[in-house]
């Protein structure tokens, strides 16, 4: 870029002129050093978990995305990651589904209802909300959330129970990938909510203005202004949840009664996920143990990149409405 | 101002005493055998060793560690619970001087370790007992009996209610409640599990198909992270039975079930797990050092004093090849560990101290190392 524009620079080069080129120089070989690490550095952790995973690959007498089971100690190594896979998507997706309405509306309340000092306090409190240590969530979903989950999970057996996700044939309403999925929406919800109301705060004031003086009511202004404009920044902050979500270990192992099944009933104990597996299982496990979990990492970091070049994707397509991107 | 200064530096300085009236009046045990550097028959070594491994062992360490140093001046001993497969990967690429472990080195690893000790395989070291609590949470029942066929089938999920016809057989006299059975297992990899299926698979073949390892391998039932968790878990949830260390039962204020191998049921407790411990036999492996002291648990023990469902942890150090500076320090302080002083501060904190007799094996394997 600023090599193409040396041409414009009419004055004829002086000392100082030189000086500032040569600044410009370093900056840019700095900046392009600085993206050019992030590539190698992300090429570096791929290799190394695949070099790691393939003593799992060599010697796992199950089929890897297929078993639902998770014995790469035993004599011969027997597992799987299809019931990691389905409790991570699972779960994320639950709490996608709770919490990106959530974060939303609250983004757009701070943004454009509130009162200045309502949104400035409660911009604040979620903000903090990002900051609560994952650990927390996890003891807190175990301790109180989970105690208070049973009314919800119950009722949804009884009255929507002919949904085969809500039916619960056991009768036990603790563990569940439903009470894993409630805190992780609420872990990821200041992610979403405050991402999302910094790209509501971006819209044109001429654009707001110009729809509230045509006669448009609040909400058609939101619709018709902010929603469009604040699309690819709502998309790219949910896909970061997302992120979150799909990564989250710790909270999520202590939750979730890691079951190796794949069970559509999300009510009932039991799921797993690709980070909580990694997790619980890391510290006792053997030679081949510990290059399966790696083998499952790995999958788990496919899976992130093809979520977020997706969203790129998105972005992209819709980079006309935005401004923050252009 | 000058005064109030005054008045608190003399509450420093009195706290301070205490502090140091406290510490010598509580260590007054340990201070006996300290004072020409001595600490349960072990001379006192100096110098820094780390250590890692088991993190069921992590209590009994911190214990003889402090101990240890409050006696031995110019000792450090790290030790890390970062788990028995951890320690044992840490001890073969020479990171750590010994491993604690939940089962005995084996295999390959011994091959790989012998490396480090300058090419002699190690050996393995019994030093910490446990027992594993079936612990459970049933009102107005305080002494249930479990028999290895009923615990089987309850967390292999063929026994779902307290009111099975099995469970009443092993509790004359007793009523259960007709309620459904909430069953916690451990939800990560751990030498609990290990031992616990260990013991199923010897007594109860047939109820338990599963092949005894550190995962969990029964569907069912509900996983908790960490001995802690699994606690927790029981204590919060009515009608439920989970496996913990003893230790859990204890400060947790847990009921646990009485076991009947046959021979009659045997309440868990330090005196009827050494009893259990007893029965032990040394199994040396050939592929380990000499002295090996790996040793097979009778999980099928009936006498009426022994309980069965055992767990016993290991220290791996090199038999010889041990690197000079780290020696003295390792000999002096597993000396200590292994000493009556040492392995009878155990039965305070929820282990298991050795019987006497593998006491003194063990003793003597330490004192063999070089």
């Amino acid at each position: 870029m600023s090599t193409d524009l040396k041409p414009l620079d009419a004055p004829t080069p002086r000392v100082q002129g030189s000086s500032v080129r040569l600044g410009d120089r370093i900056f840019s070989s700095l900046t392009r050093g600085a993206g050019i690490f992030v590539l190698v550095l992300m090429a570096a952790i791929g290799a190394f978990l695949v070099w790691k995973a393939i003593p799992a690959f060599q010697n796992n007498t199950g089929n890897f995305f297929t078993t639902q089971e998770w014995f790469p100690d035993a004599n011969p190594p027997f597992f799987g990651i299809a019931a990691l896979a389905f409790g991570t998507a699972v779960s994320s997706v639950i709490a996608m589904i709770i919490a990106v309405p959530i974060a939303i509306g609250t983004a757009l309340f701070i943004a454009f209802f509130a009162s200045r000092r309502a949104s400035t306090s409660l911009g604040f409190v979620i903000d903090v909300l990002a900051a609560v240590p994952s650990i927390i969530y996890g003891l807190w979903g175990l301790q109180v959330l989970m105690n208070h989950m049973e009314g919800i999970t119950r009722w949804l057996n009884d009255y929507l129970g002919f949904i085969p996700i809500f039916n619960n044939e056991i009768g036990i309403y603790t563990k569940s990938i439903f009470i894993a999925s409630v805190v992780l929406a609420i872990m990821i919800l200041p992610t979403i909510s405050a991402l999302s109301r910094e790209v509501f705060l971006q819209v044109p004031r001429d654009h707001r203005e110009a729809s509230l003086a045509l006669g448009a009511t609040r909400w058609e202004m939101i619709r018709m202004a902010v929603l469009p404009f604040g699309r690819p920044g709502v998309i790219s902050a949910t896909m970061l949840g997302l992120g979150r979500a799909l990564g989250e270990t710790i909270a999520v192992a202590l939750i979730l009664s890691a079951a190796f099944e794949i069970n559509w009933h999300i009510t009932e104990p039991g799921g797993n996920t690709f980070a909580a597996n990694i997790a619980l299982k890391w510290n006792e496990a053997g030679p081949i143990g510990l290059s399966a979990l790696v083998a499952s990492g790995l999958i788990l970091f496919i899976i992130t990149l093809v979520v977020n070049m997706i969203a790129r994707a998105i972005i992209a397509k819709h980079k006309e409405f935005s401004g923050a991107n252009s | 101002m000058k005064l109030a200064r005054s008045s608190k530096i003399a509450a420093l300085a009195a706290t301070g005493a205490l502090a140091l009236v406290g510490c010598s009046s509580s260590d007054s045990a340990s201070d006996s055998g300290a004072s020409d550097g001595m600490i349960g028959g072990a001379e006192c070594a100096t110098g820094t060793i780390k250590a890692s491994g088991s993190s069921a062992q992590k209590n009994a360490m911190t214990e003889w560690i402090n101990a240890y140093q409050t006696a031995c001046e110019g000792a450090t001993i790290e030790y890390s619970p970062s788990g028995s497969s951890a320690g044992r990967a840490d001890f073969i690429n020479d990171q750590v001087a010994f491993a604690g472990s939940d089962s005995a080195m084996e295999g390959e690893e011994l091959s790989q370790a012998a490396a480090r000790c300058d090419a002699n395989p190690p050996i393995n070291i019994p030093m910490v007992g446990g027992a594993i609590a079936l612990t459970y949470n049933l009102e107005g029942v305080d002494n249930l009996v479990l028999t290895p066929d009923v615990t089987a089938k309850i967390f292999n999920n063929e026994i779902t209610n307290w009111n099975d016809q099995a469970l009443a057989d092993a509790n004359p006299g007793v009523t259960l409640p007709d309620a459904p059975i909430a069953q916690f297992h451990r939800s990560d990899g751990s030498g609990t599990t290990d031992n616990f299926t260990q013991w199923l698979k010897a007594t109860a073949p047939d109820a338990w198909p599963y092949e005894p390892g550190s995962d969990w391998a029964a569907k069912g039932g509900q996983g908790s992270k960490g001995s802690d968790g699994v606690a927790a878990s029981v204590k919060s949830t009515p009608n439920s039975i989970g496996y913990v260390e003893l230790s859990f039962v204890e400060t947790q204020g847990l009921k646990a079930a009485s076991v009947d191998n046959g021979g009659g049921a045997v309440a868990p407790n330090a005196d009827t797990a050494t009893a259990g411990l007893a029965s032990a036999k040394v199994t040396p492996n050939a592929d380990a050092g000499a002295g090996d002291l790996t040793m097979e648990i009778d999980y099928a023990v009936q006498d009426p004093a022994a309980y069965p469902v055992l767990l016993l942890t290991y220290e791996i150090a090199c038999e010889s090849g041990n690197s000079s500076d780290a020696l003295p320090l390792v000999q002096s302080f597993l000396t200590y560990t292994s000493s009556t002083d040492g392995q009878s501060m155990l039965s305070g904190i929820g282990y298991v101290p050795l019987p006497a007799e593998l006491e003194t094996q063990v003793a003597d394997a330490v004192k063999s190392l070089s």
